[in-house]
C-alpha cells in the first residue's frame, strides 16, 4: 500500500513539475516581444552568454581538430585513403561534433552562469523586489537571457566546426603533407550545405533552447540558500546534458537515417 | 564597461559567428561550387543504376557539367528513369550516351556522357537513347565463373556437361567494359 502510495506520489510531482516547466516557458515565450523591444537587454546578454564563452569553444574546436585529424591520419592511411581526412573531420564536426561538444561546453559555461545568477537574485528577494515594483521579471530578466542563449550558440557551434577544421587543415596538410587541394576538394564535393550544415545548425539551435530554458528554470526555481544555488548549478548542468545527448540521437535519426 | 563598446563586442562577435558560418557553407562544402545558373534537364532509362544517388555529378571527359535531379522506376518499361540538370553552358549533340561509372574502384556513382557525332543538340527535356547501366559486382563475378566453367569445358570434354549457374541478364556485357 505504501508502494502504491509512493509511486502516485512520485509520478504527481513528476507531473507537476513539467507542467510547471512548460508553463515557465509559454509565459518565457510570451515576454520575448516585450524584450525585444528594449534590444540594449539583449545585446548585454548575447556580450555575457556569447562572447565570454568564446575562449573555450574556439580553443576546444581547434584541439578536437588536431585530434580528430592525426587519430584519423593513423586508420585512414592504412586504407591508403588519408585525402578523405578531411571529409572525415568535416562530416564529424558539423553534424555531430560541433553542435554537441558546443551544446555541453555551453552548459557549463554560460548555463551554470545564468542558474547562479538568477538563483542568487532569488535569494536576495531582487526578483520579489521587481514584481512588487510592477516590473514583470521574465520580460526584464529572463527573456533577454533566453535570446541570447539560442542566438549565441549557432553562432558558437559554426565556429567551433570552422576552427575545427582549420585545425585539421593545420594538421594534415601542414604537418603530415596531406594533398592541400584533395583535402579542400573532396570535401566541397562531399559535404552538403543543407544537409550537413543546415541540419547541424538546426541542431545547434534546439541546443541552444533546451540548455537556455533549462538553466533559467533551475535558477528561477532554486532554493533561496546556498545550497539551493549550488544545487541548482549541478542539475543545470546534468539535466541540460543529458537532455542535450538524447535530443541530438533523435535530431540525427531524424535528420540523417537516409542516406 | 559602457555600452556602445558593448555593443561593438556583441557585432565582433555575430559577425565572426556569420563568419565561420560562410568558411563551413563555401571553403567546406559545396555551397561555392553550386553554380546559380541556368539548367536544361535531360532523362536517361538505364536498365540497372548501381548506387547512384541523387544530386550525384554527371561528367563529360571527367569534367562536372551538371547533377542528377531526380530518380525513379518508369513504371512502363521497370528501368530506372534519371533526371539530371545540365548547365546551359555546355550544349551536347542528341546522340550523346549516358554510362553510370564509378570514380576509382570504391568511389561514388556518377553518370559519364559521351558525346556523338549529331548537329543537333539535346533540348530541355530530351531523353538519351544510349545508355549503359551501372556495373554489379555480383554480374561480373557470375560471368567469370560462367566462362572459366565453359573454358574447362571446352578444354576437356567433361562426362555431363558443366552446369551453367543462370545468371540474371548482366547489364553490362565483357564488351561494353573494354
Amino acid at each position: 500500500m505504501n508502494l502504491l502510495v509512493g509511486l502516485g506520489a512520485w509520478t504527481l510531482d513528476q507531473l507537476r513539475g513539467w507542467g510547471h516547466a512548460a508553463l515557465f516557458f509559454a509565459e518565457m515565450l510570451r515576454a520575448v516581444p516585450a524584450s525585444l523591444r528594449r534590444f540594449s537587454l539583449v545585446v548585454a546578454q548575447i556580450y555575457a552568454i556569447g562572447n565570454r564563452s568564446l575562449v573555450i569553444i574556439m580553443a576546444s574546436g581547434l584541439a578536437v581538430g588536431f585530434v580528430l585529424a592525426l587519430q584519423m591520419y593513423y586508420a585512414l592511411s592504412i586504407y591508403g585513403a588519408a585525402e578523405s581526412l578531411g571529409l572525415i573531420v568535416n562530416l564529424s564536426l558539423v553534424r555531430e561534433l560541433g553542435p554537441v561538444v558546443s551544446a555541453l561546453l555551453f552548459a557549463g559555461r554560460a548555463g551554470t552562469s545564468l542558474t547562479a545568477e538568477i538563483g542568487l537574485m532569488k535569494a536576495g528577494e531582487q526578483i520579489s523586489a521587481m514584481e512588487l515594483m510592477a516590473v514583470d521579471p521574465k520580460a526584464r530578466v529572463l527573456a533577454p537571457r533566453l535570446i541570447g542563449g539560442i542566438v549565441a550558440l549557432p553562432l558558437l557551434a559554426a565556429l567551433f566546426s570552422a576552427v575545427g577544421i582549420m585545425g585539421a587543415w593545420v594538421v594534415a596538410v601542414k604537418l603530415i603533407g596531406v594533398d592541400a587541394g584533395n583535402f579542400w576538394s573532396i570535401m566541397q564535393t562531399q559535404v552538403d550545405v543543407w544537409r550537413d550544415v543546415g541540419n547541424g545548425m538546426i541542431k545547434a539551435f534546439v541546443f541552444g533552447v533546451i540548455c537556455t530554458v533549462v538553466a533559467l528554470y533551475q535558477g528561477y526555481e532554486t532554493q533561496a540558500t546556498p545550497e539551493g544555488v549550488a544545487y541548482a548549478t549541478t542539475r543545470t548542468v546534468v539535466i541540460s546534458s543529458l537532455w542535450i545527448l538524447g535530443m541530438d540521437f533523435i535530431l540525427t535519426a531524424l535528420m540523417f537515417s537516409t542516406p | 564597461m559602457n555600452k556602445r563598446k558593448t555593443e561593438a563586442l556583441v557585432g565582433l562577435f555575430v559577425l565572426l559567428g556569420l563568419g565561420a558560418l560562410a568558411f563551413l557553407a563555401l571553403q567546406a562544402a559545396n555551397l561555392g561550387s553550386m553554380t546559380g545558373g541556368a539548367t536544361y534537364t535531360v532523362q536517361a532509362r538505364f536498365d540497372n543504376i548501381g548506387g547512384l544517388k541523387v544530386r550525384a555529378a554527371v561528367r563529360a571527359a571527367g569534367v562536372t557539367v551538371g547533377r542528377v535531379q531526380s530518380i525513379t522506376l518508369d513504371p512502363q518499361t521497370f528501368q530506372g528513369l534519371v533526371t539530371m540538370d545540365i548547365e546551359s553552358d555546355f550544349q551536347f549533340p542528341k546522340d550523346t550516351a549516358a554510362k553510370i561509372l564509378t570514380s576509382g574502384l570504391l568511389g561514388d556513382q556518377y553518370v559519364g556522357f559521351s558525346p556523338g557525332g549529331d548537329d543537333a543538340n539535346l533540348a530541355n527535356g530530351d531523353t538519351l537513347a544510349q545508355t549503359q547501366s551501372a556495373v554489379v559486382l555480383e554480374n561480373l563475378i557470375g560471368q567469370f565463373l560462367t566462362g572459366r566453367a565453359d573454358d574447362a569445358g571446352a578444354a576437356a570434354p567433361a562426362p555431363s556437361p558443366a552446369p551453367a549457374p543462370a545468371t540474371s541478364p548482366a547489364p553490362a556485357t565483357p564488351e561494353g567494359l573494354k
